[in-house]
């Protein structure tokens, strides 16, 4: 789908947020960005998403031209969600901005709420959501324009664990379903091992990729309880740690 | 319940106390009348003094209204263009820090007609809050989503409409209810700076005209009047404000 060489990215003031970053995304693959705090993920996704662009080094995409409009859907760390608009008016907003109806879209809209367990709360205001549910609905306003890359940064940090492991089997299973490619960043050794079929381990400043792993997990519920599962942590951990 | 008992409690207190010193000290009526003699004041001509009230609340509802207006147009003009901001704020600052009444006289002179004159001196003191708290407003979205709305391909005007107008409007709305109290002062202001030339039927004619004469029970009156005036405008958009934000369901 995408590949990035030797990108680099500096920031006018200084900062050299990331050097000579290569990475390839395959279609259909689920990557994990995991590095300390400061180490560069949410510059690379930005640069990724078009959102900010590289002082060195390239990004080709396989199409050709970077995507559309609404064919790369991003989720923020916090669910940024219009605190004035209802959850369908947030979730319609990506469609209203490419100049559809409500009525037109409403369909798109029903359907990708019930996909995120948030039917009957159509009317409901952002604050009177819990964080989870806040967070669905930020999924699903990444989801209602069908994106096929779906680029998330740390989502679910501000959550409960409870709550974490729900939206992460629920992440999961959308995964399957909708088969988009999803770049998830993190600095959740667990979250990376529990979730990813590829992890991509950065060291900080200037942000580099230290290597990648693969996961030979079946994505499931039980995954938790596999002791394979916790033999990727521990492999994860011990590539981490020889990185820094 | 304490709580919104207790400005009266305190107003009651304070009106007892002052009327109880006023007579034990014998206090001539022209230097500090009672709270006796200020009710009986207002009692011999509450038509007149209550016309001058409607006459000053004219002009400050007109100004707010102007000031309204004026304002958040010129902070959308200033989010919508950087070439707007720059030509915009220093203009906007100067206007916020030269004092009224160094301008006032000039400003009647040149605006000639009385009502038009207090209407523009009360806009210049309400203006700024309106415009900076709307300015302050339209750059408050957190940075995501803003980035959310490049990321779908909208450009500045569609930005601003559906997310930077939006999340203005409280701060416009509190910037309403501070420049309310202001236009009233503006409004007084001018009033006085034009005196008997100007409008001659506000409020703060009225206080000209009773310390000329020496009614301090009068002039007492007319400021009580107001006082009550300024509070009522500033509770009332306060609620305004509560209500509409309650609508909008976000409050
Ligand atoms: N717009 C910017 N201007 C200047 N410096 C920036 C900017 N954005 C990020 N940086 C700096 O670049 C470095 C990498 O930032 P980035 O946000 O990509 O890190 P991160 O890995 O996402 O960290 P975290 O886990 O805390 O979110 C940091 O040192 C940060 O201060
Ligand atoms: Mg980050």
């Amino acid at each position: 789908m995408l590949t990035l060489a030797n990108v680099g990215r500096r920031f006018p003031s200084g900062t050299e947020a990331l050097r000579d970053a290569s990475l390839r995304l395959q279609t259909g693959d689920f990557v994990a960005l995991l590095g300390p705090s400061g180490c560069g993920k949410s510059t690379l996704l930005r640069l990724i998403a078009g959102l900010d662009a590289p002082n060195t080094g390239t990004l080709t995409w396989d199409a050709g031209q970077p995507p559309a409009p609404g064919e790369i859907g991003y989720v923020f760390q916090d669910a940024t969600l219009l605190p004035w608009a209802t959850t369908e008016e947030n979730v319609f907003l990506p469609l209203r901005l490419r100049g559809l109806s409500r009525t037109q879209a409403r369909p798109d809209i029903a359907a990708v709420l019930a996909r995120v367990g948030l039917t009957g709360f159509e009317h409901a205001r952002p604050r009177q959501l819990s964080g989870g549910m806040r967070m669905r609905v930020s999924i699903a306003r990444a989801l209602v324009t069908r994106p096929r890359l779906l680029l998330m940064d740390e989502p679910f940090a501000a959550l409960d664990e409870f709550t974490r492991h729900r939206l992460q089997s629920d992440l999961l299973s959308l995964w399957r379903d909708l088969r988009c490619t999803v770049v998830f960043v993190t600095h959740s050794i667990y979250e990376a091992a529990f979730l990813a079929r590829r992890v991509v381990l950065m060291t900080p400043r200037p942000g580099r990729i230290a290597r990648e792993m693969t996961s030979n997990l079946a994505p499931s519920a039980e995954t938790r309880l596999d002791p394979a599962y916790a033999a990727l942590v521990a492999r994860i951990t011990q590539g981490m740690e020889a990185a820094l | 319940m304490i709580a919104r008992l207790a400005p009266f409690l305190f107003g009651s207190i304070a009106l007892a106390l002052w009327e109880g010193l006023v007579r034990a000290l014998e206090v001539p009526a022209y230097i500090l009348p009672a709270p006796s003699l200020v009710v009986a004041a207002f009692a011999a001509d509450p038509v007149g003094l209550l016309v001058s009230l409607f006459s000053t609340l004219t002009v400050t509802f007109a100004a707010l209204l102007v000031a309204a207006v004026l304002g958040a147009a010129m902070a959308i003009g200033m989010a919508a263009s950087r070439f707007a901001q720059a030509a915009i704020q220093p203009w906007a600052v100067a206007l916020q820090v030269t004092p009224l009444p160094a301008i006032a006289p000039l400003i009647i002179i040149w605006v000639g007609d009385p009502f038009a004159s207090l209407v523009v001196c009360a806009t210049i003191v309400a203006f700024f809050p309106l415009f900076a708290n709307t300015a302050t407003g339209l750059a408050s979205p957190p940075p995501e989503l803003t980035d959310l709305f490049r990321l779908y391909g909208a450009g500045r005007v569609r930005t601003l409409l559906l997310l930077r107008v939006p999340a203005a409007i409280p701060y416009f709305l509190s910037g309403l209810r501070i420049s309310g109290g202001l236009a009233l002062v503006g409004a007084v202001v001018a009033e006085l700076v034009a005196g008997s030339g100007g409008f001659a039927s506000g409020l703060a004619y009225r206080i000209l005209e009773a310390s000329y004469r020496l009614e301090m029970p009068r002039m007492f009156a007319a400021l009580v009047l107001l006082a009550l005036a300024g509070i009522a405008i500033n509770y009332g958009l306060g609620a305004v404000g509560v209500l509409l934000m309650r609508r909008r369901g976000d409050a």
